[in-house]
């Protein structure tokens, strides 16, 4: 019996390329393509007046200028909003090209072609557009009061408005014996992949194909949408996406302006056109997250169990609508958590600001929900004079209430309903994992040296693996070389590798003989993308179902050779053979061979499926009616709901009595994703997963001012980490499989992250002895919390748990 | 202007250079080495690392012009002066630490962190300590792996090294 490679740390197909500097990113393609640059807006909110492109025109290499005005047709209406909701009051998206106002700095309203890059942006540079500059829209507080307006035609700024609820949450609390309410606020930040955004198409006018080549986590919506902008047939259209320099959320909008301007002025110029974002671009021009305000109202009882939870989320939305309202449908539904949250209602406003649009960031709105959460567990247990883990045990959904049903529909349109986990035995092991119980003496013995440090704990439920479906296809070659195909993307996440294991265990076949096709529409047109930790979930089992497929079949026609019964046969390195009789036996090549009856014979091997060779059936056709030729094998996984994936983080931090500086001493992650692929690979994105939250929790924020400039668009000014700044992290795992797919996994992609700002918040409010409610939390902003509460300003935090240390010292 | 040369050890020559082109620029464009990457071109990312006599540079802060006449290794360039192997010991280590996700930043990071192997193992000097190895990557960002993998990548290139020296001293 083969080893087998699911769950084994299998070292990355995809490395060797990738280290020795052969990697195909979307900038590295089409050498010979003309380069796009845009003229963006330099305004917040402004209406077009004029464009003047006149001294662009003499420059040398110049190709053409395009503005809304040459657009016609589908190209010339707004985008496509993607995602609709009967929560959404007006959707208002851009347009490839502004056409009469720009709802941000950085919207495209001009674009220039020309022989490069260098080129197009001198062009861009002397194109002089006349705007009447307007009213900014900035942050959450101005666009609920909605004195100024985003979009004409508006009264406020209300994109959408949803209320959930689940029972008389207002009565329960009403009639609680404990209440308490907080307000709480998370800034934005940005997914910031090294690689932004790119485009690369190539119009072939005699075949009237389109090929474009995009740095997306969507081939097939990519597709799609191009195609029908473009006015073109879904089949004249391919979309490949090349190696991808991460991804995160970003990359899984679809179509971006550029995304349709590339390729729409390919087709016009009859010449190749490639765009690839430059770092400013992507800072101002993308898409951001995180940013909402939060008002938490909780009733309880004396033993800290929630017995009603209102919760009212002010989501800022950006300029744009273009990815519907899954960020805050996420948040109000997975901040639940691992929770019963008694009756409980959520209510979301998302506002309309002239900012860069706001659409999924690793996590999704998931930590802002958990930020809620846990900050009120918190807060709970402070006011009780509870141990914050008892608090949380308290009111954990126990296994054996497996599925769990909160009530609401989730983010897929799909009950949301726990399919399995098992929360007690996470917070057991994280609590021995951080030194949970211990940590009062060590915190204890810190004061006493005049040391300031404070231990946190979050724990999230992640919905994974949504659907609507997923496709794979298996084929063996003669050769006995194994192709694999799905239509979803990837951008780091080893995809090629996950995939290849799980074909390996399902037919016999050595890893070294398979290949991984992602993100491909000539290969599998059907397809969705890569977003919420779907990937090995969702493709992982289409491909596990294809090659089931493939193996039944393989099986059926190599029984037929060895004038076996099918059932006594099995798979081994890539040879059909029967069980316990290993010389009996066919290559798997060769068993391709015999599925594909020929007429011609083209080289050794083909000749075994000629018409004059071997012992025919005259009593039925070479291809069976129900059979056709070819040992391949193609499947769609679509699950019933997502699966939810759990974790539970636990963070010492110190914080400087003099600096206010805070560094991290120890970050813990119990994680359960169900089946573990492969190790490496989960802890890889554990790891990353945690630098992000880090750095969403202390350092990262997009810095507008009132005007709507973004003041700190570069790796100088938003302080995205290095090496040096994010901390060591250790790792257990609990794997609590998943009923609902083949291979019981639960996906893992997006888990680091989430609890990032709610754990660390909870470490400094530990260490400071004072609430804290916004994040990200700096040096400089923990300092002048200091002096408030040093002034009375802010009240320190009743219960036990804050003052452990003090009563003790 | 004309530019020539030394990269990975061929000589090379770029014509028409105009003034502003950046090293990084020619490579890419110019010269079909796509490996060294542009991830800010702000000199703060560490993407387009490459040695320019020896010590490593972002390449997009160099004038093309500048390299007139120097030596240039890049990523591409990494396991081949050596000859015969494969695969660089960092590249390798690299390999087996799972430091590589999304591989846009590990050009840059390989070039880095075999720079701190050659100033340290490889001299005899001893394998760098944890603070060291991410001191030596502060001026690499990767936005995948929170560094972890790489550290430890680095720790094993610098202990084979290490190894190695020893070894051959004995
Ligand atoms: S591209 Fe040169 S440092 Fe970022
Ligand atoms: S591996 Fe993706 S940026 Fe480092």
């Amino acid at each position: 019996m083969a080893t087998r490679m699911f769950g084994m740390p299998v070292q990355r197909t995809e490395d060797e390329r990738l280290i020795t500097g052969k990697g195909g990113y979307l900038d590295d393609l089409g050498a010979g393509a003309y380069a796009a640059a845009f003229v963006r807006s330099p305004h917040a909110h402004a209406r077009v007046r004029d464009i003047d492109v006149t001294g662009a025109l003499d420059v040398e290499g110049l190709v053409a200028v395009y503005t809304h005005e040459d657009l016609s047709g589908p190209m010339a209406e707004p985008l496509p909003l993607l995602i609709p909701h009967p929560a959404i009051l007006d959707g208002r998206t851009p347009y490839a090209l502004a056409k009469e106002y720009v709802h941000y700095v950085g919207e495209p309203v001009v674009m220039v072609v020309a022989r490069d890059r260098y080129v197009a942006e001198d062009a861009v540079g002397r194109i002089a557009v006349d705007y009447e500059t307007l009213d900014p829209v900035v942050g959450i507080e101005a666009a609920a009061r909605a004195e100024r307006v985003v979009h004409a035609g508006m009264s406020d700024n209300v994109a959408a408005h949803l209320v959930q609820e689940v029972g008389d949450a207002r009565a329960a609390i009403a009639a609680a014996p404990n209440r308490i309410e907080l307000d709480l606020d998370i800034e934005r930040s940005a997914c910031t992949p090294m690689e932004g955004r790119g485009v690369y198409a190539r119009w072939d006018g005699r075949d009237a194909m389109l090929r474009l080549y995009s740095s997306t986590q969507t081939a097939s919506g990519v597709r799609a949408a191009v195609a029908a902008k473009l006015g073109l047939q879904l089949g004249q259209v391919e979309v490949v996406v090349p190696d991808v320099g991460g991804g995160f959320g970003v990359k899984i909008v679809h179509p971006w302006p550029e995304e349709l301007m590339v390729p729409w002025a390919a087709r016009a110029l009859g010449h190749e056109v490639k765009w690839a974002e430059d770092r400013r671009e992507h800072f101002t021009a993308a898409a951001h997250e995180r940013a909402q305000r939060q008002h938490v109202t909780v009733g309880f009882d004396d033993e800290g169990r929630l017995l009603g939870l209102d919760v009212d989320i002010l989501h800022d939305n950006g300029a744009y609508l273009p990815y519907g309202i899954i960020v805050p449908i996420v948040t109000s539904t997975q901040l639940l958590g691992p929770y019963k949250p008694g009756a409980y209602r959520v209510e979301f406003r998302s506002l309309y600001t002239t900012t860069a649009i706001v659409t999924p960031y690793r996590g999704a709105g998931r930590p802002q929900g958990v930020f809620a959460m846990e900050r009120t567990m918190d807060a709970i247990a402070a006011h009780l004079g509870m141990d914050r883990a008892d608090v949380r045990a308290a009111n954990f959904i126990q296994p054996e209430e497996m599925p769990y049903d909160q009530g609401l529909l989730f983010q897929d349109g799909r009950p949301l309903i726990y399919d399995s986990g098992d929360y007690p035995a996470s917070l057991e092991k994280i609590k021995k994992l951080v030194g949970w119980d211990d940590f009062t003496a060590y915190r204890d013995a810190a004061r006493a040296e005049g040391r300031k440090v404070g231990i946190g704990l979050a724990c999230y439920v992640e919905g994974t693996g949504p659907g609507p479906y997923e496709g794979g296809h298996v084929q063996v070659e003669t050769s006995g070389k194994v192709r694999v195909a799905t239509g979803l993307t990837t951008q780091g996440q080893g995809h090629q590798t996950a995939l290849a294991q799980i074909v390996a265990d399902e037919l016999g076949v050595p890893m070294s003989d398979i290949s991984v096709t992602t993100g491909d529409t000539r290969r599998m047109p059907y397809s969705v993308g890569t977003f919420a930790s779907r990937g090995a979930v969702m493709s992982g089992s289409a491909v596990a179902l294809a090659a089931r497929r493939l193996k039944e079949k393989a099986l059926r026609i190599a029984a037929d050779a060895l004038e076996a019964d099918a059932e006594d046969l099995e798979i081994v390195d890539g040879r059909v053979q029967v069980r316990g009789t290993p010389s009996a036996g066919i290559e798997l090549g060769t068993v391709a061979v015999l599925s594909n009856p020929l007429r011609y014979a083209f080289d050794e091997a083909s000749k075994a499926a000629t018409q004059f060779t071997g012992a025919a059936d005259y009593t039925r056709p070479p291809v069976a009616a129900d059979d056709e030729p070819g040992l391949e094998g193609t499947d769609f996984y679509s699950p019933l709901r997502s699966t939810f994936a759990s974790g539970m983080h636990a963070v010492v931090v110190e914080t400087d009595p003099e600096t206010a500086e805070i560094r991290i001493l120890r970050y813990c992650v119990v994680h359960d994703c169900g089946k573990l692929v492969n190790p490496l690979i989960v802890e890889g994105q554990v790891h990353g997963g945690v630098a992000q939250g880090v750095a969403g929790a202390l350092y990262e924020r997009m810095e507008y001012d009132s005007g709507g400039q973004l003041l700190n668009a570069s790796f100088m000014d938003f302080l995205m980490p290095y090496a040096s700044e994010v901390p060591k992290v250790e790792i257990d795992h609990l794997e609590t499989p998943s009923p609902l797919n083949p291979l019981g996994i639960k996906g893992a992609g997006e888990a680091g992250v989430i609890p990032g700002a709610a754990v660390i918040a909870a470490a400094v409010e530990d260490a400071e002895g004072f609430a804290i409610t916004r994040m990200p939390v700096s040096p400089s902003e923990l300092f002048h919390l200091r002096r408030r509460f040093d002034k009375g300003g802010i009240a320190p935090l009743p219960g036990a748990y804050s003052r452990t240390g003090e009563a003790n010292a | 202007m004309r530019v020539t040369f030394e990269v990975n050890g061929r000589p090379v020559t770029a014509d028409d250079v105009w003034a502003g082109e950046s090293l990084l620029y020619v490579l890419r464009e110019r010269l079909g080495l796509p490996g060294s990457k542009n991830a800010c071109e702000q000199g703060e990312c560490g993407s387009c690392t490459v040695y320019l006599d020896g010590v490593t540079v972002c390449a997009c802060m160099v004038a093309a012009g500048q390299a007139h006449g120097r030596r240039v290794r890049t990523v591409e360039g990494l396991s081949s002066p050596g000859g015969g192997q494969r695969l660089d010991a960092v590249q390798e280590a690299f390999l087996e630490a799972g430091a590589v996700q999304c591989g846009f930043c590990t050009p840059g990071l390989l070039v880095q962190a075999d720079d701190l192997v050659g100033r340290t193992a490889r001299r005899g000097l001893g394998v760098p300590g944890d603070a060291e190895i991410r001191e030596h990557l502060a001026g690499n960002l990767c936005r995948c792996t929170g560094y972890e993998a790489i550290v430890e990548a680095v720790r094993l290139a610098a202990e084979r090294a290490d190894a190695a020296v020893r070894g051959g001293a004995r």
